[in-house]
């Protein structure tokens, strides 16, 4: 039994920056029904700059976790936001309206770009982050197992749960989440009338980039360790994620994000850490076999 | 055509509004210099107890002034850069279909000079591997086509048969002792059958979604052949796959006891470069041999069935056609091509693992076949020649290969969203080519 | 003449929209049959079950096509249209990007096949596969020539002009050889000059060929110019059934279409609003 809730609170963990990353898929999908392919690469991009903020800090001496974790999110949220607006203008904005498969092709150049550009400038080898917040909850059982949930893990699910409430107020109260709700439903109409439909596209990659890069930061600070290959499997997950929630929807997105987290969790727990990778996949396939609008989805009548 | 271009769009007469220019151009700079000032400014290095940063600001700088100048130019030359594409694009739009009553031709005169190549003068061992190199992927590519040209449907796990075809060859030659030409079929069959396995639960998915999880399939495929050790032996890959042979002869320089080598069969001193021109003819051989059956499947009902349901699957079920098994054929077919060119990559290089089979690769065919013009066979050869020779040629700046890669997809793409080569000739003529063609 | 297509007791409902209610009609072999009636009546949903995009939450409906009577509502829609059911959609769909020709021979798909031995025969250029696509050169010729596309064949069928994408949606449906033409509103969009000669196409299909039509059109004045029997929908319900002059003059019909004729003329919110809750 502890074991099962450790996994469980490992899983969480995990499934909260799932989400956070599938939340940027799930909107940009919504929007222009494409996958932005590029999206992982933006999260490492995110975990990149969160090591460089709190190296920087260090060499100034901002020593105050509090602040420097503040600090740190506020910077690689906007440096990352600018990552996804340039991404978007030079690689999709030029293709919007083209044929179908054109944007992804530019999404997947777009990815190895990024990945090569990150191993280019920041170099091929590991990138450790000392640990920046230590200790944690133990509770002992007595069995003699015991259940840790290390404050990492809380400040994790606790700024998630933040990001979603204020989140989830822009998009439905703010005519930032309107315009953005009516290019959902039609991109050339909601121009019509009057939307900016560049504008709500460009805020719609800079708000999933800022979102990925804070789970690019949980993950430098939950494992310490980063390299620029990280985004290609986390990018792949969070779009499952997002498939699994139900793409286009936000709540949905975080769900999968969840499910997804502890199911991997479980399985690590509980079977070969191997095929774990094997495992997200799988219900990545059996979800869009049974349940091809996912979990939160609506569905989509075929029009004839 | 090409000097009017160049006038329409420097001619607009319009006075340069420097202020607002200037403006745009800084926005862009100072947005670079967001981008840069981390990650290119600032490298992180280990220092003792913990990260530290090198700094790197004339980088930044240079990078900056760049992008500033760059947009100035940009918007002095022609206002909005999409403009400026399209009119770069336009003498190139009309190209292909000029071309095409001579594609004829082109493809003689290629498949002429791709059998002469390996006796030209400058043909050293280092050209031949790297036209193999070239001829795999244009029959990765040609393979592909079937699938995402013709029938439209995205396919982002093609290594995955590329894979399956390689290590059946290699575990039915190593365990088997079956040669390379028994083992070709088989490899295809087995691939044709992954195909149809992954094939059936997922083709009623739509693009997007397809392409998503045959992007997972192929990862499953690589992780299971990380994993399962007993048979693929694991991130250790499989060695000594037996070599193919010439009608029973090796390319040895010692041949076993009672046995001739290539080289004593026919009286030439023993060359280390035979086998590799034996190697190539066969990877042209195969390659000619995918391209004449997509020629042919093009022309023929289930052909045409593809290219119908990659223009729209509602009206294909109204007109009697069985979605599911069109796209099946479809798929096992290009799993099948995959599966042959799996096979010969394991007999060329005689060492497999799955380093040689992520998910880079199937992006790199994906590009091929996109990138060519999709569904044009011709461009499928052109993209190849671009995507594998062009990193070949900058071996010098090898850190660059994929950077370049990578921002040759996006530019490609931007630049001409259809291919390079993106023109359909139709199957089937009712009058001469000349005569009432489209608009 | 014979009974052609049996419709028994149709329903299907989305949810809680009763979009068809208990409809029961028969179309014969040789007579072009309308379904008209105001928009969202129910119509295509007809037809989208009738061709197998729908499975019908009731109903019965009997094609005697070939040989055994089919029971339509329990088999793919693909198989359904190898059963002899073509049928034409309200936005066309071609196959753009092929040409006029192709597009027709994509039609004689199952024939051709077979004829290609499901395709191994045809790799091997078998002398039968080339006999049978001549064939199908010839069958799409006249189709051609009947719509007067001949010149145009190799065009690629995204850059005809709209009337003229119509019609090749019709011919390509002729290429099947079916024994029951579906057309979803095929005058749509037509000039006038265009919609005479679809009369006459049609007409001629029905004479010639002895096949049935099965028609949705808004169009009165091709309605009631071609039609053997109409059938007349409102709100999912068959409200008449008979031939032209009888729904012509049939009460419900011009209740439907024009509102209570005894009552004053409404302002034009209120009827909106009254047609809103279902009353007019």
């Amino acid at each position: 039994m502890p074991y099962f809730v450790q996994q469980l609170i490992n899983g969480l963990t995990l499934g909260a920056m799932y989400g956070l990353i599938a939340i940027g898929y799930s909107m940009v999908y919504g929007i222009i029904g494409m996958i932005n392919f590029a999206h992982g690469e933006i999260y490492m991009i995110g975990a990149f700059l969160t090591v460089i903020c709190f190296s920087l800090l260090g060499m100034v001496g901002v020593t105050w976790v509090p602040l420097s974790l503040v600090m740190v999110l506020l910077v690689a949220m906007a440096c990352t936001a600018a990552y996804g607006w340039t991404v978007e203008r030079i690689a999709y904005r030029p293709l919007r309206g083209s044929f179908r498969l054109a944007p992804l092709i530019s999404a997947i150049g777009m990815s190895i770009f990024l990945q090569n550009y990150v191993q280019l400038t920041q170099g091929a080898t590991n990138k450790a982050l000392p640990p920046v917040v230590i200790g944690g909850f133990v509770f002992g059982d007595a069995s003699g197992f015991t259940i840790t949930i290390s404050y990492i893990q809380i400040f994790m699910i606790l700024l998630t749960v933040v990001l979603m409430i204020g989140f989830s107020y822009l998009i439905a109260s703010t005519p930032l989440g309107r315009a953005q709700r009516a290019c959902q439903q039609d991109l050339v109409m909601a121009g019509l009338c009057g939307v900016n439909v560049d504008r709500t596209i460009s805020l719609t990659f800079v708000m999933g980039a800022a979102l990925a890069a804070v789970a690019g930061m949980m993950a430098t600070l939950y494992y310490g360790v980063i390299d620029f290959y990280i985004g290609f499997v986390a990018g792949v997950k969070a779009f499952t994620a997002a498939v699994l929630g139900g793409i286009g929807s936000i709540p949905g997105a975080m769900l999968g994000g969840l499910a997804l987290g502890l199911v991997e969790a479980f399985w690590s727990g509980y079977f070969a850490t191997g095929y774990k990778d094997v495992a997200a996949f799988g219900i990545l396939v059996l979800v869009l076999i049974f349940l091809p609008t996912g979990l939160l989805g609506k569905p989509e009548v075929e029009k004839v | 055509m090409a000097g009017g271009v160049l006038g329409e769009v420097a001619a607009p007469a319009r006075s340069i509004d420097w202020a607002a220019s200037l403006k745009e151009a800084a926005l862009a700079a100072a947005v670079a210099l967001v981008l840069f000032l981390p990650l290119i400014g600032m490298q992180i290095v280990r220092i003792e107890g913990g990260t530290g940063l090198q700094f790197r600001l004339g980088w930044v700088a240079i990078g900056v002034a760049l992008v500033f100048v760059g947009r100035l130019l940009l918007i002095l030359l022609g206002g909005r850069s999409a403009d400026l594409l399209a009119a770069a694009a336009r003498p190139f739009a009309r190209l292909p279909q000029l071309l095409a009553p001579y594609s004829l031709w082109f493809g003689l005169a290629g498949v002429t000079f791709a059998f002469v190549l390996p006796f030209l003068p400058f043909a050293d061992r280092y050209v031949v591997d790297v036209a193999t190199t070239v001829l795999i992927y244009i029959m990765l590519g040609w393979g592909l086509n079937i699938v995402v040209g013709l029938a439209g449907l995205l396919d982002l796990g093609y290594v995955a048969f590329y894979a399956v075809g390689a290590y059946s060859y290699a575990l039915l030659a190593i365990h088997f002792n079956l040669g390379f030409w028994e083992c070709l079929p088989l490899a295809g069959l087995f691939a044709a059958s992954f195909g149809v396995l992954l094939g059936f639960p997922v083709l009623r998915l739509r693009g997007d979604y397809l392409a998503i999880v045959t992007l997972g399939f192929g990862e499953i495929v690589r992780i299971v052949l990380l994993n399962w050790y007993p048979v693929t032996k694991g991130p250790d890959g499989l060695a000594n796959i037996p070599r193919p042979t010439f009608f029973g002869m090796d390319f040895t320089r010692n041949p076993a006891e009672g046995e001739t080598a290539f080289h004593e069969f026919f009286g030439l001193p023993y060359s280390g470069l035979h086998r590799v021109v034996f190697l190539y003819f066969l990877i042209l051989i195969l390659a000619l041999i995918t391209n004449a059956f997509v020629q042919r499947v093009r022309k023929l009902p289930i052909g045409r069935a593809w290219e119908a349901l990659r223009e729209d699957e509602i009206a294909c079920r109204a007109l009697g056609i069985n979605p599911t098994n069109t796209k099946l054929t479809a798929f096992a077919l290009g799993a099948m091509f995959g599966g042959f060119a799996g096979s010969f990559f394991a007999t060329r290089q005689g060492f497999i693992s799955p380093e040689s089979f992520t998910f880079i690769e199937s992006a790199l065919i994906l590009a091929i076949v996109v990138l060519g013009g999709m569904g044009s066979q011709i461009g499928v050869v052109l993209a190849a020649l671009v995507l594998v020779l062009l990193p070949e040629l900058g071996r010098e700046f090898e850190q660059f290969r994929m950077l370049l890669f990578g921002a040759a997809m996006v530019g490609i793409m931007v630049w001409r969203p259809r291919g390079l080569l993106a023109h359909r000739e139709p199957t089937i003529r009712l009058h001469p080519a000349d005569a009432g063609s489209s608009p | 003449m014979t009974a052609l297509l049996e419709v028994l007791h149709l329903t299907m409902r989305f949810g809680g929209l009763v979009a068809i209610d208990d409809l029961s009609f028969t179309a014969h072999d040789r007579e072009i049959t309308a379904i008209i009636g105001p928009n969202g009546a129910g119509k295509t949903t007809v037809f989208n079950c009738l061709t197998g995009f729908y499975k019908p939450t009731v109903g019965q409906l009997t094609f005697h096509g070939r040989g055994q009577p089919l029971l339509l509502e329990r088999i793919d829609g693909f198989r359904i249209a190898r059963a002899g059911v073509a049928r034409t959609f309200q936005n066309i769909r071609l196959f753009g990007q092929m040409s006029v020709l192709e597009n027709l021979i994509v039609a004689q798909h199952n024939a051709l096949m077979r004829a290609s031995g499901y395709t191994l025969l045809g790799v091997l250029g078998h002398p039968g596969y080339r006999k049978a696509e001549k064939a199908a050169i010839e069958l799409a010729r006249h189709w051609l020539d009947r719509i007067e596309l001949t010149d145009r064949a190799d065009w690629n069928a995204e850059n005809l002009p709209y009337g003229q994408q119509r019609r090749l949606e019709i011919a390509r449906a002729m290429c099947m050889e079916p024994k029951l033409l579906c057309l979803d509103e095929p005058a749509a969009g037509l000039n006038p000059r265009e919609t005479a000669q679809l009369g006459d196409l049609l007409r001629t299909i029905r004479d010639d060929s002895g096949i049935g039509i099965l028609l949705i059109e808004h169009d009165m004045g091709v309605v009631m110019g071609i039609s053997d029997h109409i059938v007349v929908l409102d709100y999912g319900r068959k409200i008449a059934d008979g031939k032209p002059d009888e729904v012509r003059r049939d009460p419900n019909v011009i209740k439907a279409y024009l509102g209570e004729p005894e009552e004053a003329p409404l302002p034009t919110p209120v009827k909106a609003d009254l047609a809103e809750e279902g009353r007019l």
